[in-house]
């Protein structure tokens, strides 16, 4: 009897604490938003970290981009090939990394490339008084460390995930057409043709500034979060790739039932 | 407690005996379940978070191990709180910078990152970037930890050097005695949260107070016993007696 009580008792203190941890970072989330005034007028700061998040994510974009590009394009020409329709090889390729692999690939290796880097750096300033210091200079740290961060991951999401899919279809491209044979004409004109530029495109920009958000916010809110010790730090930084991950492709559904119902 | 004006002192105690978290109440960054801390005329945990951060830029604290900013340069470190809190030029920043570095002896050492620092080095330039702003009321964290003999007289002296040449207000936590006494002016001993003993390094010298001669002389027993509390030796060896 007493185990069954323990049991409900710890299941209830974890929704307790989840629910807990879910207000403390939506405080967190607000404050962030609350103090970017500072990030804007002084936009070094948001460029210092859009090379540490964004441009340093540039290789592992653009390789996982052009495997995933190949990849889809040898994939999709043996379904094609099936029906006689190989040459729609360039709008399943295109829509494929624009509408959906774009967006959530890109995001989930920013969110284990710079995502797990900025909450391991926020972690280790705070562990090692770093923070406090700031606190005492009378420097708000959310507003110094927290808000340039948060803005170079939002801005860096879109244009990675563009990049992750243009880079894609280039693969695409040099398996299909090069490799394959695919007429190039009928890859690209039946692609322009069919990949719309609001319902496609944007709706993928959408979806990768939002992942950019929340990808952004986990990662620096377990960072700020973390307990100042280094198996806190670890810890936090497998929670933000775990939780990233999770978030994104949960997102991913809704954002997609959304945005391409019926479409 | 009470810090009067161009003073040093040091508050001692044992570890756990509530120094850290007495400065952290200075700071402001706790707020005492009883009691206040005034500092200036100004209840500190009364303010609001604005009329603090303006309090703090009033305060200076040296942490336990620097707390540099590990993506700065030592220039930047120094630099930091002047770019931030003034409208200063650069090339009027960089005159201050390097004044405060030369303070220390480490102008040579403008560009070096933190990670190439010495303990010693990073404590010093921790010190300069205290004293970016000309604090009134300075606040070190155990200076001394982990310092050989050598760096552990230099940060001695800078501190009280420091402290007349700006006419400051330091405190200073610490466990060591020795190079503490030669360079403060009174001395608070703390256990459990209260001042057990306090006066001048000489009279502290020559107290018999059984807590304060254990201290001072580094006795391995005494009012603060060498065993933690447990159960019985005997019974922890499992002996019949």
């Amino acid at each position: 009897m007493m185990g069954v009580v323990n049991t409900i008792r710890a299941i209830g203190h974890r929704i307790i604490n989840a629910v807990w941890r879910i207000g403390v970072a939506s405080r967190f989330f607000f404050l962030t938003l609350l103090y970017s005034g500072n990030s804007f007028r002084r936009f070094h700061l948001i460029i210092k970290e859009l090379f540490s998040s964004g441009v340093m994510s540039l290789i592992i974009i653009v390789v996982a981009g052009l495997f995933v590009g190949m990849v889809l394009g040898l994939q999709g020409y043996e379904t094609l090939k099936r029906y006689g329709s190989e040459s729609a090889l360039g709008v399943m390729v295109a829509l494929g990394l624009v509408r959906e692999l774009g967006p959530v690939m890109a995001a989930l290796l920013f969110a284990s490339r710079a995502g797990s880097a900025m909450t391991a750096e926020i972690g280790l300033m705070k562990a090692t008084e770093q923070i406090s210091a700031m606190e005492m200079m009378a420097v708000n740290p959310i507003a110094r460390i927290v808000a340039p961060r948060f803005w170079a991951g939002v801005i860096s999401m879109p244009l990675l995930a563009a990049l992750f899919s243009a880079v894609g279809i280039f693969g695409g491209y040099l398996v299909g057409v090069v490799q394959i044979g695919v007429d190039a004409g009928s890859f690209w004109s039946q692609m322009q043709a069919a990949v719309d530029f609001r319902e496609d495109i944007m709706n993928g920009m959408i979806k990768s500034l939002v992942f950019g958000v929340v990808v952004t916010v986990i990662a620096l809110f377990e960072g700020f979060d973390a307990p100042p010790t280094a198996e806190g730090v670890s810890g936090a930084t497998t929670r933000t790739v775990v939780t990233s991950s999770l978030a994104i492709l949960m997102l991913d559904f809704v954002l997609t039932a959304i945005m391409f119902r019926g479409a | 407690m009470t810090f009067p004006k161009g003073k040093l002192i040091a508050i001692m105690g044992l570890s756990g005996c509530g120094k850290t978290t007495l400065l952290r109440h200075i700071g402001g960054a706790l707020k005492p379940d009883r009691g206040y801390v005034k500092f200036d005329g100004q209840n500190i945990h009364e303010l609001n978070q604005d009329g603090l951060y303006a309090m703090r830029r009033k305060m200076g604290m040296l942490f336990q191990f620097g707390a540099l900013f590990t993506d700065m340069s030592v220039y930047d470190n120094v630099a930091f709180q002047m770019r931030e809190h003034t409208d200063l030029p650069e090339d009027l920043i960089h005159n201050l910078v390097m004044m405060k570095l030369h303070a220390v002896g480490l102008r040579g050492a403008q560009y070096m990152m933190p990670s190439e620092l010495s303990g010693g080095m990073a404590r010093r330039v921790a010190l300069a970037r205290t004293m970016a702003l000309d604090p009134v009321l300075v606040m070190y964290d155990e200076p001394f930890a982990g310092l050989d003999p050598i760096s552990m007289t230099v940060i001695g002296d800078l501190i009280r050097s420091l402290n007349d040449t700006l006419g400051a207000t330091s405190i200073i936590v610490t466990h060591d005695i020795q190079e503490s006494l030669k360079i403060v002016d009174y001395v608070y001993f703390m256990a459990q949260g209260v001042i057990v003993a306090e006066g001048t390094p000489a009279e502290l010298r020559v107290s018999e107070k059984d807590f304060v001669r254990q201290f001072v002389h580094g006795e391995m027993d005494g009012p603060v016993p060498f065993h933690y509390p447990g159960v019985d030796y005997r019974q922890a060896l499992n002996l019949r007696v």
